[in-house]
């Protein structure tokens, strides 16, 4: 009935619910507040309205109304404020075992890749009920990967990964825009993300021809831009030996602590000087412009790989 | 017969001087007002021109009418123009430049040569920003964000850049003009617990031109620089940040709201008295509201960036920070409401205007709490959610105080009084019109419609909301084009004004309308407080009326 008059969208994560009720809850609120205010500029307007052999009163105010009317919103404030901070906090805090899916970005098209080596194109395919992470970043100017119906938005940067995680709970087609102004064809980059049931996301999925699995092209990379000379398992190389560093505390030549995750990665591949490991030389050549945003991603991919369990490791790089 | 003909051409700032010299050169606040007045409308009416393009273009799902460049320009300027060439400039430097020497008692603004140097600077960058678009324009939207303006637009970002850099300055000319005038110009008596609301307002104001608008100057020159010289600050392959820039720019252009809405809350501080005969409900509070919202209004910009990849933590302090600056907004629409209990209201066209800026700035200021929100923000941020909210202010709020203001002292500016029947019919056409245009944005960016779409063919279930917006926006115009016409027609076949038509408090209303040149044929010594309307007869004429 109301097709070309919506007023609401579709919700379809773990998320749009949560996200839906807070925002009821402050139109409510707003509506009420606005209601009010109107009502009592009204009613003052009309009955104070001005008429012959009446005149206004002098008052200057009223301490008691100014702590009132200060303290009250600030109280209501606070609940609109913990209320949303919950739901970011959740929103930004992917669990633990989530699949992960790279996306790149670029002026105007999203290119996806999921750990399997599944490659897209303005479209994702993901089941549901599954913890989804995504690992993006662009290869040129701002993008913003934007989807309606599951409520959430993350910007895509060009020089470090940034992350969102959803979990889909409806199958079906929906949105993908860009929310963030990239140029010209903005609004022509976007896409679909297609929810499917679990046994349907596996056919399709090995239904593909990957060309092997990100860890096992990010392995190949590792050799052919000899990384593997310095990199070593068998013997101490002149850089670390990579196993099991991912996602641990690495100690840095000056004295700081840092997590080795994604960013880390990647700028160690990219400005190698950044973060020297102790007990290393600054030798490492930098990699800025020879990798492309894939490549780097399927590198990102390997030295993950190598911090799995061997059981898992296996798994992962045979396809899953 | 002499002597009547002595009476009716007396002396005012009008006719104290002819020609076109004694206007370019003149060192009188109130002409430069009128300088900036003139000015600035032109400013308005080409950002209403290319808000009507996006409009049209938006009428349709397909993108038919511009090609995406040209609606990507179209955008860009429009927000260019309007903010830096309208609304920045708009209050303080037509309204703020008449009155706030009149307010204080004073002859002039302290440094009036320093005054004309600001219009001139201002009519530089707009000469310079007026090339820009008709040499291509820019299509980096207003908020230039890097990588995009410094590597890969191929349009006219540095003469935009360098236009608003030159604008900024002056902007901090005006602010310190104001501070000092106001700290050292104040007549006799006229003590800072005296001050009108307006004059608190402004110097909030100026405080944020003079330390805000000096970052934005650094971080365009930046953008200029990067363009040119290839810095690499914000080129992530080289070390750069580009997040490093909305940080830069943010710092500015969030203060830069206040720059635009609290000139608009000093006039509706000075015309709900008024038309309420009353003193305004808790003056200090009103005033000191001012001064905290320029405050708290300098730590809150990366709310702009919650999505942007800043920090979960960095995020809660902004969301927070956010809501507290929202405190003092709403002590303001509190404190003008409780000013009309147990008042004389009339619904004089000031007032009517008035009326709208408080029910329009509710709203704007309300769906500004779901931005700050965080877990709202994550899906509304960059949407149209984002358009209806600011509009709602800049324009629901600051362009309904800067024409409520525009009445109010019409007369005391021009002589002549406007025709009461159509400032009353064009005030509600721009209420009506203001929420027809932009209602249906909220719904369209909780759909999720995100802004800056040229085309939106995938989506033509959004084309309804749509088509209500584009119609909206007709009523706006004409609501808008209204006042020029019978401002205009005023002028000649306008009734001559008395020297206090609404029976005012203010010092503004105890000189000749229009002023002399001097603004007062003796200097003023105050002895009484702001607002003392219970000792400030209304005239007969206005007594009568309603």
């Amino acid at each position: 009935m109301f097709d070309n008059f919506p007023l609401w969208p579709v919700g379809a994560s773990s998320h749009s619910f949560a996200v839906d009720a807070l925002y009821l809850f402050l139109v409510v609120v707003s509506v009420a507040t606005t209601l009010a205010i109107f009502a009592v500029v009204g009613l003052f307007a009309f009955k104070y309205r001005r008429r012959h052999g009446r005149e206004a009163e002098p008052i200057e105010g009223n301490l008691i109304l100014e702590i009132a009317w200060s303290a009250a919103p600030m109280g209501l404030f606070l609940i609109f404020f913990a209320w949303g901070a919950i739901i970011f906090f959740d929103a930004r805090t992917p669990p633990q075992d989530s699949t992960e899916i790279y996306v790149v970005a670029k002026q105007w098209m999203w290119k996806l890749e999921h750990v399997e080596g599944q490659r897209e194109l303005n479209e994702l395919h993901v089941p549901v009920g599954k913890d989804i992470k995504l690992i993006m970043t662009s290869q040129d100017v701002i993008h913003s990967f934007y989807v309606p119906a599951f409520r959430l938005k993350q910007d895509v940067i060009p020089g470090r990964y940034t992350t969102m995680w959803f979990k889909a709970t409806k199958p079906g087609t929906y949105h993908l825009f860009c929310a963030q102004y990239c140029g010209t064809m903005h609004s022509g980059m976007i896409g679909e993300v297609v929810v499917m049931e679990p046994a349907e996301y596996q056919t399709w999925l090995s239904g593909g021809v990957p060309s092997g699995s990100m860890a096992q092209n990010g392995q190949l990379l590792f050799t052919q831009l000899g990384c593997s000379t310095c990199h070593r398992f068998d013997v101490q190389g002149r850089g670390p030996n990579l196993t099991g560093v991912y996602g641990k505390p690495v100690l840095l030549e000056d004295g700081r602590t840092v997590i080795a995750d994604e960013n880390y990665v990647r700028e160690s591949i990219l400005i190698p000087t950044a973060k020297v490991v102790s007990g290393f030389k600054p030798v490492m050549p930098s990699f800025q412009g020879q990798v492309s945003e894939e490549q780097l991603t399927s590198l990102v991919e390997y030295v993950k790989s190598l911090s799995l369990s061997s059981s898992q490791a296996t798994a992962a790089s045979a396809g899953k | 017969m002499a002597s009547a003909v002595v009476t009716t051409e007396k002396k005012n700032y009008l006719n104290a001087e002819y020609g076109i010299r004694s206007w370019l050169f003149t060192t009188d606040h109130k002409r430069i007002a009128l300088l900036y007045l003139v000015s600035i409308t032109a400013f308005f009416f080409i950002g209403g021109f290319f808000a009507l393009l996006i409009r049209l273009e938006l009428l349709t799902p397909a993108g038919d009418l511009l090609t995406a460049d040209m609606y990507n320009k179209a955008f860009t300027m429009h927000g260019q123009v309007m903010v830096f060439f309208f609304l920045i400039p708009s209050i303080p430097a037509v309204l703020g430049n008449f009155l706030v020497p009149m307010m204080i008692g004073a002859k002039d603004l302290a440094l009036p040569r320093i005054n004309l140097i600001s219009w001139y600077i201002y009519i530089i960058a707009g000469i310079l920003y007026l090339h820009c678009i008709a040499t291509g324009g820019v299509d980096t939207g207003w908020t230039f964000y890097t990588p995009y303006s410094t590597m890969f637009s191929n349009t006219r970002v540095i003469e935009a850049g360098l236009a608003i850099f030159i604008s900024g300055f002056s902007s901090i000319l005006t602010g310190l003009n104001f501070v000092v005038t106001i700290h050292r110009m104040r007549a006799p008596g006229m003590t800072w617990s005296r001050l009108p609301l307006f004059i608190w307002s402004h110097y909030a104001t100026s405080i944020i031109m003079l330390l805000g608008t000096p970052v934005i100057a650094i971080t365009l020159i930046l953008v200029v620089l990067e363009r040119t010289l290839n810095l690499g600050i914000f080129d992530p392959t080289r070390g750069g940040d580009p997040v490093l820039f909305q940080h830069l720019f943010w710092f500015y252009s969030h203060p830069a709201v206040y720059i635009m809405i609290l000139p608009s809350m000093a006039v509706i501080s000075e015309i709900v008295p008024c038309f309420s005969r009353k003193r305004v409900f808790g003056y200090n509070f009103v005033a000191m509201s001012s001064i905290a919202i320029a405050a708290i209004g300098f730590i809150v910009w990366a709310h702009h960036m919650f999505v942007a990849g800043i920090s979960l933590y960095s995020a809660l302090v902004f969301s927070f920070l956010s809501f507290l600056v929202a405190v003092p907004s709403a002590i303001k629409v509190f404190n003008w409401t409780a000013t009309m209990y147990k008042g004389s209201v009339s619904f004089s066209t000031p007032m009517l205007y008035a009326f709208g800026f408080i029910g329009l700035f509710t709203i704007g200021g309300l769906t500004g709490l779901f931005l700050a929100t965080l877990g709202v923000d994550i899906h509304v941020h960059d949407t149209y959610f984002v358009i209806a909210h600011f509009h709602y202010v800049m324009v629901g709020g600051a362009v309904m105080g800067y024409l409520g203001g525009m009445h109010f002292w019409w007369p005391k500016i021009s002589g002549r009084m406007y025709p009461e029947g159509w400032g009353r019919f064009s005030a509600m056409i721009v209420f009506l019109g203001f929420n027809l245009t932009f209602f249906p944005q909220f719904i369209l960016g909780y759909l999720g419609m995100p802004r800056r779409y040229w085309d939106y063919s995938h989506m033509p279930e959004w084309q309804g909301l749509n088509v209500l917006s584009t119609a909206g926006a007709s009523f706006l115009a004409v609501g808008y084009l209204l006042p020029m016409v019978y401002f205009l027609w005023s002028l000649r076949y306008g009734k001559i004004a008395p020297d206090n038509p609404w029976g005012a408090t203010g010092l503004e209303w105890r000189t000749s309308s229009p002023p002399p040149t001097f603004n007062f044929e003796e200097t003023p010594i105050v002895t009484w407080e702001a607002y003392e309307y219970e000792s400030m007869p209304l005239p007969e004429e206005v007594t009568l009326e309603r």
